[in-house]
């Protein structure tokens, strides 16, 4: 294992909370701490190697690996870090991994931190991929949080792959965005989970291509808007072939929170089946009512609703 | 115990030509005594999930007091209630995405419990317990099913008094016979605490020890099943013929 420096406290606690790291994970992983990569392990299947130029990692898993994971959070805690890393991932044929990434940004400083991470994944065939992908922001200076995610998938025949895209809290702004090319039988699932508050703002583009016959997405996105926050949730699904494609946004509003939800969809094949659902709302005061029934305060029983729905 | 004393609701409603005051209960005085069973009956429209939500604190009534105990609830809120002793079934239950069979019957009890604890709730109510205790309480349960759990979450709770209202509304028949052997159970069980149960149906009212019938907002008539029973579905024969053909 290569063990470039030791990361500090502020970092262990960023590491559990994207990616339930309390101690170093099993498998291969690679850490960036403050810009730099921290630790790093490899394994016979999966190889991790930086790219030249020095702007991120590839990460290479052989073709025919079972039930190996991925490890690769990044952690900041330096006010005023600004940084856009590329991570590639190049799945092998028949492969059947978990990815787990993510980041969490301290910021206690004045100036705005900010990590774009732009990660590309090559899904060969009949490859199964589960993502996790958690951010997280903590620190109380006045520097914003930045995180801008770019998620490329394209997915060669009948692979498939689960997507878990979750930031719940802490991060000022962010603009996340997914394209994903689906070839014939492939099958992508994504499960966002967001939550803004404060004067947050958050964008959520999707923009699923379906290409080949028997493709199928399903993108669901659950989210709720507290305070004053905004988010605009946009989830576009191309049907080009005989396909299905599904697309639902979810969404809470509490206090002065505004959402704006754009599904959209796009059929150039008679044989697309493509059906897209939205809805906002305040929670259901009844849901409120049922659990001050069972003991529960007002606020408490909101935390619950909230959990609940986000889970 | 429970003392509804001088309870009277009423609502504002537009009638197009302008508002007019509308009477919903009048003047209810009722007592629910300890280990007692009681059944609220009537029509459509004569009060009765208003009298529930009333001594749920959903709703406040315009005027009259609430007693648990001996101790004036009147100004307390719904949570403040249930804390006291109250728990309360509703007629729809509540959906809720994401939180599960589990997590609901936890928060009910107020306790964090195993798994194996909690379906013993789910069993009482004729529930194959691993089958439920991790799904949603969401659209893809069945009325029926949600009716179950809602019950669940009233056993779990095991409070002084426990108020169901309309347990057999939208559920079918074969559901239904489930559930009255749910309530035959608990009528067998109640020990320092009392029942109420808003409903229609002979079964309920047959293993009341009281009931009660309210009618346009009014007590119509209050006593024990012997006395009460024969009066709402005609004479005693006609009850036993009924039985005889509901038993083939």
């Amino acid at each position: 294992m290569l063990k470039i420096r030791e990361i500090d406290e502020i970092q262990k606690r960023l590491l559990q909370e994207i990616a339930d790291l309390h101690t170093v994970p099993e498998g291969a992983f690679n850490i960036r701490a403050n810009g730099e990569s921290a630790m790093r392990n490899t394994t016979a299947n999966i190889d991790i190697i930086s790219k030249e130029n020095g702007s991120g990692i590839d990460i290479k898993i052989k073709p025919g690996t079972k039930n190996e994971s991925v490890h690769i959070p990044v952690v900041m805690s330096q006010s005023g870090l600004k940084e856009v890393v590329y991570n590639d991932f190049y799945i092998g044929e028949d492969s059947d991994v978990v990815i787990v990434a993510g980041c969490g940004i301290d910021n206690c400083g004045t100036q705005d931190s900010e990590h774009d991470g732009i990660h590309r994944f090559f899904v060969g065939k009949g490859a199964k991929v589960k993502y996790v992908e958690k951010h997280y922001g903590s620190g109380d200076g006045t520097g914003k949080r930045l995180l801008n995610p770019g998620t490329e998938v394209y997915m060669e025949e009948n692979s498939t792959m689960e997507m878990e895209m979750v930031q719940i809290k802490g991060v000022d702004s962010t603009k996340r965005d997914t394209k994903a090319e689906l070839s014939a039988g492939a099958r992508l699932v994504v499960q966002e989970r967001l939550m803004t508050h404060g004067t947050q703002d958050a964008y959520s583009i999707y923009k699923v291509v379906l290409n080949g016959d028997d493709s199928s997405a399903d993108v669901v996105s659950r989210s709720v808007a507290r305070d004053k926050s905004y988010q605009k949730l946009d989830m576009c699904i191309l049907g080009n072939a005989a396909c299905h494609g599904h697309t639902e946004c979810d969404s809470i509003i509490m206090d002065e929170g505004r959402i704006l939800a754009v599904p959209s969809l796009e059929a150039n094949s008679t044989e697309a089946a493509l059906v897209h659902e939205a809805a906002i709302g305040k929670i259901a005061g009844e849901q409120i009512i049922k659990l001050m029934t069972l003991g529960l305060t007002e606020a408490e029983a909101e935390e619950q609703i909230i959990n609940g729905f986000l889970k | 115990m429970l003392e509804l004393q001088n309870i009277s609701f009423g609502v504002t409603e537009d009638n197009g030509t302008g508002s007019v005051d509308k009477e919903i209960l009048n003047d209810i005085n009722l007592t629910i005594e300890d280990n007692k069973f009681v059944v609220i009956t009537g029509p459509n429209g004569g009060g009765k999930s208003t009298l529930a939500k009333i001594i749920a604190g959903i709703e406040k009534p315009t005027s009259g007091r609430i007693l648990l105990d001996g101790q004036d609830i009147t100004d307390k809120n719904i949570t403040e209630r249930a804390k006291a002793g109250i728990s309360f079934a509703f007629q729809q239950p509540v959906r809720f995405k994401g939180i599960q069979v589990l997590d609901l019957i936890r928060l009910a009890a107020g306790r964090r419990m195993s798994p194996a604890d909690a379906c013993q709730y789910l069993a009482e109510v004729g529930l194959c317990a691993k089958d439920y205790i991790n799904r949603e309480v969401n659209a893809s349960l069945s009325g029926g099913e949600l009716k179950r759990i809602e019950i669940a979450t009233v056993l779990a709770r095991s409070t002084r008094l426990s108020v169901f209202d309309e347990p057999e509304a939208g559920i079918d028949l074969w559901s239904f016979q489930n559930l009255i052997q749910v309530f035959e159970k608990m009528r067998k069980k109640i020990h320092d605490s009392s029942i109420m149960i808003i409903s229609h149906q002979e079964r309920i009212l047959e293993i009341a020890d009281e009931i009660v019938v309210l009618r346009s907002g009014r007590i119509a008539a209050t006593g024990s099943r012997e006395e009460i029973l024969p009066t709402l579905i005609g004479t005693p024969s006609a009850v036993e013929a009924c039985k005889v053909l509901t038993s083939k």
